[in-house]
C-alpha cells in the first residue's frame, strides 16, 4: 500500500521536472487553484496534524479547540490580508517582499535568517516523524525510515522544485484524506449509525444516549473532567495560544509561498478558500475521532479484566505506548484521572493509529492509514526544505552576496540547496534534539510576532517605513524567543509555570509579541521619515488585481 | 480615475471590518470567551460552546473566504480593475 504511494510521488517527480528558476520556485507561477488548494492543504497538514491531533484533543476535551480553530483560522487572514497582495507583487519569497517594501537590504537579511529558522526546525520535526511511522508499521529500525523519507523526497524536490513538490503534494493530499476519513466513516456508523462523523459524535449512540452526554459521564465517573466543559483557569491562556497559532499560521514563510503559484490575484483568493475547505475536512473529523476513541477506550478497557483483553490491546502494548499497572492486584483495570490509582497509560499519539483496529476495520484500512501519514509528513516537509533551498539561493546568493549570477547559476544552486538542506534536515531528524516539539511552538510564536506585523503593515499601511518594521520585527522576536526560552526548561530556561504572565504559556506569548511589533513599528515610523515615493507607489499598485504579471525574480 | 481606486479601496476596508468581526466573533468569542455561557444551549447532541469550538467555527471560516472572493470579484469588476 505505501509502496504504490511512493510509486505515483516518484512517477510525478519525473513527469513535471523543473526547467527554470520560475519552475523551480513557483511552479511556472500556473498551478489550477483548485490543485494549489488541494497541495497547500497537504503542505499544510503534516504528521503531527495527522497523527497527533485528534489524540490530543481526545484527552483535552474542549481545550482541544484551541487547536482546531488556531490551525483553521489563520487561512482566513491569509485570504483576506495576505494572499492576493503578495500575488500582485509578484516575487518568489517572503524575504522579496520584505526586502522590496522596506527599501533595505538588511531587512531583507532578517527576514531570511527568520525564515530559515522557523522552516528549519519544523522540517527536522517532519523528518523524525517520517521516520517513527516507518519504524513503527514497517518494521525497519528509525533510522532506515528518516533515510528512506530523505530519499524519497531528495528525488522529487531537487528534480521538479515547487512544481515537482505541488503535484506530489496534490497526490499527497488524495492520499492523506482517504486515510482519515474511512476509518472515521466506519467508526462512526459503528457506533452511532451515521456515516458522516461530524454528525455522528453529535447524535446518539447505539443505547439511544447522546454520545458526549454518555462520554461526559464516564469522564466524570473516573474523576476526568467532564469532556465538553470549559476550563475556566485556562481561558486566558486558550485566547493566546489560539491567537498565535493563526497569526503564525498567516506568517509562515512554506505557507506563504504557496499563493505565488497561482496564475492570478483573484485565483490567489480562492485557492485560499479551496485550501481551507480540504483543510477542514480533516479539521472537522478529527474532533469526531477523538469523541470515539476516548468512548471506546474507556468503555472497551476500564473495569474490563486483564485477561480478556482485545488483541489490539495486546499489540499496542508490546510497542511500549499503551501499558497496565496493576497497583490494587485485582486483575482488572482501572482508569482513572487520580495519578495514584491510575492503572492504565496510553500515549495520545496511538490514537488515530489504533482507531481502526478498536472497530475492528480490515488490515488494509491499517496500512492505508499509515501510508496517509507518511503522505503528510513528506509533503509538509517538501515544502519546508523548498522555501530553504529558495531562501538561500534566490534571497541569499542571487540577490545579496552574488546579483550577477546567471538564471541557469541559480536554478543550479537551488538544486544544490535543497539537497543539502535534505541531508541536513535527515540528519537532524536521526538525531533530534529532544525538544523538537517545543522548538515547533517557537516557529509559530517567531512567525506571529515578526513577519504576520510586517507584512500586513507593508500592504494596509503606506506610512510604514524600513525603521518602524525593523524595530518592530526585532522587538517582537527578541520579546517571543526570550519568554518561550525562560519558560522551556527543554531549552535551557529557568522559568516556572506559576510565573507567566497572566497564566500564558510560551505557546501562547506570540500573540503579544504581535502586538508589541505592530505597536512599536507604528510608533516609531511616525518618528521617523516617510518611505520613498517609489515604495508608496508599490504599496498602491498592490491594492488592486489588474495587470499582475507572472511572477520574476528581477526587481520591478 | 484616482478617486474610484480610493472608493474601491475603501470599500474593500469595509468588507474585511466585517468579515474580520464575524471570524473574531465565532471563534474567540463563542468559541472560548462565551463558550461556558452557550453550553447551556444545546445544538443536537452538542453543547453549543463547544460545538463552535470543534466545529462551527471552522465551517464560519471556510464561508467567510468563498464570500470575501464572491464580494471582491463583484469589486473589481465593478471599478474595472479585474484581470483579463
Amino acid at each position: 500500500m505505501v509502496g504504490i504511494t511512493f510509486l505515483i510521488y516518484i512517477i510525478i517527480a519525473i513527469v513535471a521536472r523543473a526547467g527554470s528558476t520560475k519552475e523551480f520556485y513557483v511552479a511556472g507561477g500556473g498551478v489550477n487553484p483548485i490543485a494549489n488548494g488541494m497541495a497547500t492543504a497537504a503542505d499544510w497538514m503534516s504528521a503531527a496534524s495527522f497523527l497527533s491531533m485528534a489524540g490530543l484533543i481526545a484527552f483535552m476535551g474542549f481545550s482541544g479547540g484551541q487547536y482546531l480553530m488556531g490551525w483553521t483560522g489563520g487561512y482566513v487572514l491569509l485570504a483576506l490580508l495576505l494572499a492576493p497582495y503578495l500575488r500582485k507583487f509578484g516575487k518568489f519569497t517572503v524575504p522579496d517582499f520584505i526586502g522590496e517594501r522596506y527599501y533595505s537590504k538588511n531587512a531583507r537579511l532578517v527576514a531570511l535568517i527568520c525564515a530559515l529558522f522557523v522552516s528549519f526546525t519544523y522540517v527536522v520535526g517532519q523528518m523524525k516523524g517520517v521516520g517513527v511511522a516507518f519504524a513503527r508499521f514497517l518494521n525497519v529500525p528509525f533510522d532506515t525510515g528518516v533515510l528512506i523519507g530523505i530519499g524519497i523526497v531528495f528525488f522529487y524536490a531537487v528534480l521538479g522544485g515547487m512544481k515537482g513538490i505541488t503535484y506530489t503534494q496534490v497526490a499527497q493530499f488524495c492520499v492523506l484524506i482517504f486515510a482519515f476519513t474511512v476509518p472515521a466513516i466506519f467508526i462512526s456508523l459503528q457506533m452511532t449509525g451515521n456515516p458522516i462523523p461530524q454528525l455522528g459524535f453529535g447524535s446518539k449512540g447505539t443505547d439511544g444516549v447522546y454520545l458526549l452526554e454518555k462520554l461526559n459521564l464516564l469522564s466524570k465517573d473516573l474523576g476526568f473532567d467532564s469532556y465538553t466543559s470549559i476550563d475556566r483557569g485556562n481561558l486566558v491562556n486558550m485566547f493566546f495560544i489560539t491567537g498565535a497559532l493563526m497569526f503564525g499560521t498567516a506568517g509562515l514563510p512554506h505557507v506563504i509561498v504557496r499563493f505565488f503559484t497561482v496564475p492570478r490575484v483573484k485565483d490567489a483568493r480562492i485557492s485560499a478558500g479551496w485550501a481551507l475547505l480540504f483543510i477542514a475536512i480533516l479539521y472537522t473529523t478529527a474532533p469526531a475521532v477523538a469523541v470515539f476513541a476516548r468512548t471506546n477506550i474507556i468503555n472497551t478497557l476500564s473495569n474490563k479484566s486483564y485477561d480478556e483483553v482485545p488483541q489490539w490491546f495486546t499489540n499496542w502494548e508490546n510497542t511500549g505506548l499503551l501499558s497496565f499497572e496493576d497497583k490494587n492486584n485485582d486483575g482488572k483495570i482501572q482508569y482513572l484521572a487520580d495519578a495514584q490509582l491510575n492503572e492504565l497509560t496510553v500515549d495520545r499519539d496511538i490514537i488515530v493509529l489504533a482507531n481502526p483496529e478498536i472497530a475492528n476495520l480490515p488490515p488494509w484500512v491499517i496500512g492505508l492509514v499509515v501510508a496517509g501519514g507518511l503522505a503528510a509528513a513528506l509533503s509538509t516537509a517538501a515544502g519546508l526544505l523548498l522555501v530553504i533551498s529558495t531562501s538561500i539561493s534566490h534571497d541569499l546568493l542571487k540577490n545579496y552576496l552574488r546579483p550577477d549570477i546567471s538564471e541557469k547559476g541559480e536554478l543550479y544552486a537551488a538544486r544544490v540547496a535543497i539537497a543539502v538542506a535534505v541531508v541536513a534536515a535527515g540528519l537532524a531528524g536521526l538525531n533530534p534534539p529532544g525538544f523538537v516539539a517545543q522548538v515547533v511552538a517557537l516557529a509559530f510564536g517567531l512567525a506571529a510576532s515578526s513577519f504576520f506585523p510586517a507584512i500586513i503593515l507593508g500592504i494596509f499601511d503606506k506610512r510604514m517605513n524600513r525603521q518602524g518594521a525593523m524595530s518592530g520585527m526585532i522587538i517582537g522576536i527578541l520579546f517571543t524567543a526570550s519568554y518561550i526560552i525562560y519558560f522551556k526548561p527543554q531549552l535551557g530556561g529557568p522559568g516556572l509555570q506559576e510565573n507567566f504572565w497572566w497564566g500564558i504559556s510560551p505557546e501562547g506569548i506570540g500573540t503579544l509579541g504581535m502586538i508589541l511589533n505592530f505597536g512599536i513599528a507604528l510608533v516609531v515610523s511616525r518618528l521617523t521619515p516617510p518611505p520613498p515615493k517609489e515604495v508608496v507607489e508599490l504599496t498602491e499598485r498592490i491594492r488592486t488585481p489588474r495587470g499582475a504579471e507572472a511572477p520574476t525574480g528581477q526587481a520591478h | 480615475m484616482n478617486k474610484n481606486k480610493n472608493t474601491y479601496w475603501k470599500t474593500n476596508l469595509k468588507y474585511l471590518a466585517i468579515l474580520l468581526a464575524i471570524w473574531f466573533t465565532v471563534s474567540f468569542l463563542f468559541g472560548i470567551v462565551f463558550a461556558e455561557y452557550l453550553n447551556q444551549f444545546m445544538l443536537g447532541g452538542f453543547p453549543l460552546g463547544f460545538w463552535f469550538a470543534h466545529q462551527g467555527s471552522i465551517y464560519a471560516f471556510v464561508i467567510l473566504i468563498f464570500v470575501y472572493v464572491y464580494l471582491m470579484n463583484k469589486l473589481d469588476k465593478k471599478y474595472d480593475v479585474d484581470e483579463l
